[in-house]
């Protein structure tokens, strides 16, 4: 088996796995149940959107899919920070204080 | 350099894998924070070191240096902030959890959702075990 062909298969499976994963991080995010769990799994979304853009570099050989990847990052970052805040403040879901 | 790239790429997807199931399956929300970000920057820097392999030049790796460091500098930080978002949020604790130190520190509120059967803060869960 040459490299090419190896590779071409790992970039089909890795495909299939990050996949499987996103709809895993999806599930919670439907099941919750407090709104932390869900900001979490969300923030798992992101960072598999960051591996998929990855793949993406990889499989199209354009490499300025890896400054998307950053740009994804950033965005889950500011994401997952803002949520916090909003449910430290009770400002989002259920909880009383 | 395919092979090496193309055995970090197949590391990488099973370590976001991995993260995934632990979001899905551990018991507790903190468990779960744990499983994500630790296991979710392993896994995307894995895949983004693929890339390096595959590309090879300067420019791509320091790219790559550049997004990883920001990985590991950022998550830590979105990490605690959640942690504690969700211990003042009142994020109901896994059963064996027997230690609690921010008890006196930090204000906890309530949670008032409905949990899931089976997962903590559900009461119908211990009835049913002793029946």
């Amino acid at each position: 088996m040459t490299g090419e062909l190896f590779f071409g298969w790992s970039a089909a499976v890795s495909a299939l796995l990050l996949v499987l994963a996103m709809l895993l991080s999806g599930i919670r995010i439907v099941r919750g149940p407090h709104p932390a769990d869900r900001v979490v799994a969300l923030d798992m979304l992101c960072l598999l959107g960051v591996a998929a853009a990855g793949l993406a570099a990889l499989v199209s050989g354009v490499v300025s899919f890896v400054d998307v990847a950053l740009g994804v990052a950033l965005i889950g970052f500011l994401a997952t920070v803002a949520f916090a805040a909003f449910i430290e403040r009770g400002s989002i879901g259920d909880e009383e204080f | 350099m395919y092979w090496v790239g193309s055995i970090f790429l197949l590391l990488g997807a099973v370590v976001s894998l991995l993260a995934a199931i632990g979001v899905l399956r551990l018991p507790d929300f903190f468990m779960r924070m744990h499983a994500a970000t630790k296991a979710g920057v392993v896994g995307c820097g894995l895949v983004l070191v693929a890339v390096g392999f595959v590309d090879g030049t300067l420019a791509t790796w320091v790219k790559i240096a550049i997004a990883i460091f920001f990985m590991l500098l950022t998550t830590p930080v979105a990490g605690h902030l959640l942690g504690r978002a969700a211990y003042v949020g009142g994020a109901p604790f896994w059963s064996g959890t027997n230690e609690d130190r921010l008890q006196d520190v930090l204000p906890r509120g309530r949670f008032k959702g409905v949990s899931l059967p089976g997962e903590p803060g559900d009461e119908n869960a211990a009835v049913s075990q002793d029946s």
